[in-house]
């Protein structure tokens, strides 16, 4: 603690000592060093050419997309009406299985805390940690191309999301009410029905429709890959320089993806 | 009819918080439990229905040696043992009527108690209590909507519909004004009269405990440091306790009872 005394014998308080000072400007400068360092290696990497040339082929692209095709929206509905299917029912199946899993993993629920808890931690990391459309792709790959791989590509990524939050909310409760439901000679499932599940109903609620939000978003895109839904529409209006198809397309998902932000807040709302 | 022989816990951490309790309630009798915080008041009230496991020593209701019980015979005692908690402990998102229902849950099969099929008599002996307590008018509102002193009265329903023998009561006050400090310490006592009921009260406010109940047991450090009569309680036993302390303004004096006495005459 950088207290000293003077000559006049007062005490003197800083901050920071000379040493911890001068340590902090080198941290800093060092910082600096490396951004710098940084920026030239990305400079060297880079065709300068393209960047300079990017306005004016954005510009002509824009102009080309414009206005967009509205007449193509007949062809937009059934995808659409599959995106929604696809992030609504992969979110449920995902909370059916997230539930469980929660439980095993929650450290106060666990029936073991060495062998099942690190396996349900397992199925939460590697659920999370692989990407939606890199499940569609494994699953286009396995049951063939369609709604059904996207579906399941979506519930599979959100188990880990969904388990996670939801194991963090149970650990989480006032175990005072656990005692007291315990204390009334309830049975273990009467404990969990009566003094857990009551407690976590507002994180549960809220977990579900936040991860239904993402969904959405993320089933856009699951097309492109091939698991059918709109992203489909989207791959194939790129690949043909369908311009103004793509405008309408995105139009539409912005549309879809601001809904769904809308209603989720709803529901937040109306629950908590 | 409760029986605490050499009764110890010692924590995982090392902490003794019982040391060798040995102790007898009889039927019907309301006995409070003080002493300094820390010295296992509340270790003492959850051995007798183990939600803490004591380490060593029995503990015997009614004949029957509750810490050698398997976790169904258990569930099976709990029953008996009615419990009342400092922070009221009632499940805050439910109705005041589901917590009283809880209550039954040692009773009642999972299925019944998840969709809240109670047997008719079991909802009738709820109102009872509810309008026992005060609160009928409030049965369906939610337990978190409720002031602290009528949440405690839910968790005093809830313990009483269980049908005990013996209830354990853990800081019943502790989170109330005075007043109702009092109306609820009142309302415990007059349930354990009606019914006949054992209780084991913890309580940090020693006049309190000296204006209800009948026999006081003081804790130090995990060990029986006095048992006695309300009126037995000097400044010497309190300062044995919890340590030095003018303790004058804390302890009723004996004539001060008998005037109370006198008032509630006139």
């Amino acid at each position: 603690m950088p207290v000293s005394t003077n000559a006049n014998g007062a005490k003197i308080w800083q901050l920071r000592n000379r040493n911890q000072t001068l340590a902090r400007w080198a941290a800093y400068l060092a910082g600096v060093a490396i951004f710098m360092w940084c920026w030239q290696r990305i400079s060297e990497a880079t065709t300068w050419f393209f960047v300079w040339d990017a306005p004016r082929i954005a510009a002509d692209i824009g102009s080309r997309a414009m206005p967009p095709r509205w007449s193509y929206m007949d062809k937009l509905w059934g995808p659409l009406w599959d995106t929604l299917n696809m992030a609504t029912l992969g979110t449920l199946l995902a909370l059916v299985m997230a539930v469980p899993v929660a439980f095993l993993a929650a450290r106060n629920t666990t029936p073991s805390a060495v062998f099942i808890r690190p396996v349900a931690l397992f199925i939460i990391v590697a659920t999370r940690s692989i990407n939606s459309l890199i499940w569609a792709l494994l699953l286009v790959a396995v049951i063939g191309p369609g709604v059904f791989a996207g579906l399941l590509a979506i519930a599979f990524r959100s188990i880990g999301f969904c388990a996670k939050l939801l194991y963090e909310a149970i650990e989480e409760i006032d175990p005072t009410q656990v005692e007291a439901i315990t204390a009334t000679g309830a049975s273990r499932w009467q404990v969990m029905a009566y003094g857990i599940v009551p407690q976590i109903m507002p994180a549960f609620a809220g977990i579900s429709v936040f991860r239904w939000d993402i969904n959405i978003r993320e089933s856009t895109v699951l097309g492109l890959v091939g698991a059918g839904g709109i992203g489909l529409q989207l791959q194939s209006s790129l690949n043909t320089l369908a311009w103004p198809q793509v405008t309408l397309i995105l139009i539409v998902i912005l549309a879809a993806v601001v809904i769904g932000e809308w209603v989720s807040a709803k529901v937040r709302g109306a629950i908590i | 009819m409760l029986e605490l022989k050499n009764l110890s816990k010692t924590y995982r951490t090392g902490d003794k918080a019982l040391h060798n309790v040995t102790l007898t309630v009889p039927k019907g009798q309301v006995m409070a439990l003080i002493g300094p915080s820390g010295a296992g008041k509340s270790t003492l009230i959850r051995c007798i229905n183990r939600l803490v496991e004591p380490t060593q020593g029995s503990v015997i209701l009614d004949g029957t040696d509750v810490t050698a019980l398997s976790s169904g015979a258990l569930r099976k005692m709990r029953r008996k043992m009615g419990m009342i908690f400092q922070q009221y402990a009632l499940v805050e998102r439910l109705t005041v009527m589901e917590n009283v229902l809880s209550g039954r849950l040692g009773y009642v099969g999972f299925w019944r108690s998840y969709f809240r099929k109670y047997p008719q008599s079991d909802i009738d002996e709820a109102f009872r209590l509810l309008d026992r307590v005060g609160l009928l008018a409030m049965a369906d509102k939610r337990a978190d909507e409720l002031s602290g002193g009528q949440r405690q009265r839910v968790g005093i329903a809830r313990a009483l519909i269980q049908d005990p023998r013996l209830l354990l009561v853990d800081e019943p006050t502790a989170s109330l004004d005075p007043k109702t400090s009092r109306q609820i310490m009142r309302l415990i006592c007059e349930l354990c009269a009606e019914r006949g009921l054992a209780a084991v009260i913890n309580i940090h406010d020693v006049a309190l405990a000296q204006m209800f109940v009948e026999r006081i047991v003081g804790l130090k450090a995990g060990e029986l440091a006095f048992d006695g009569k309300p009126v037995e309680m000097t400044e010497d036993v309190l300062t044995n306790i919890y340590g030095e302390e003018d303790w004058h303004a804390t302890i009723r004096e004996v004539d001060d009872e008998d005037a109370d006495a006198g008032e509630a005459v006139a």
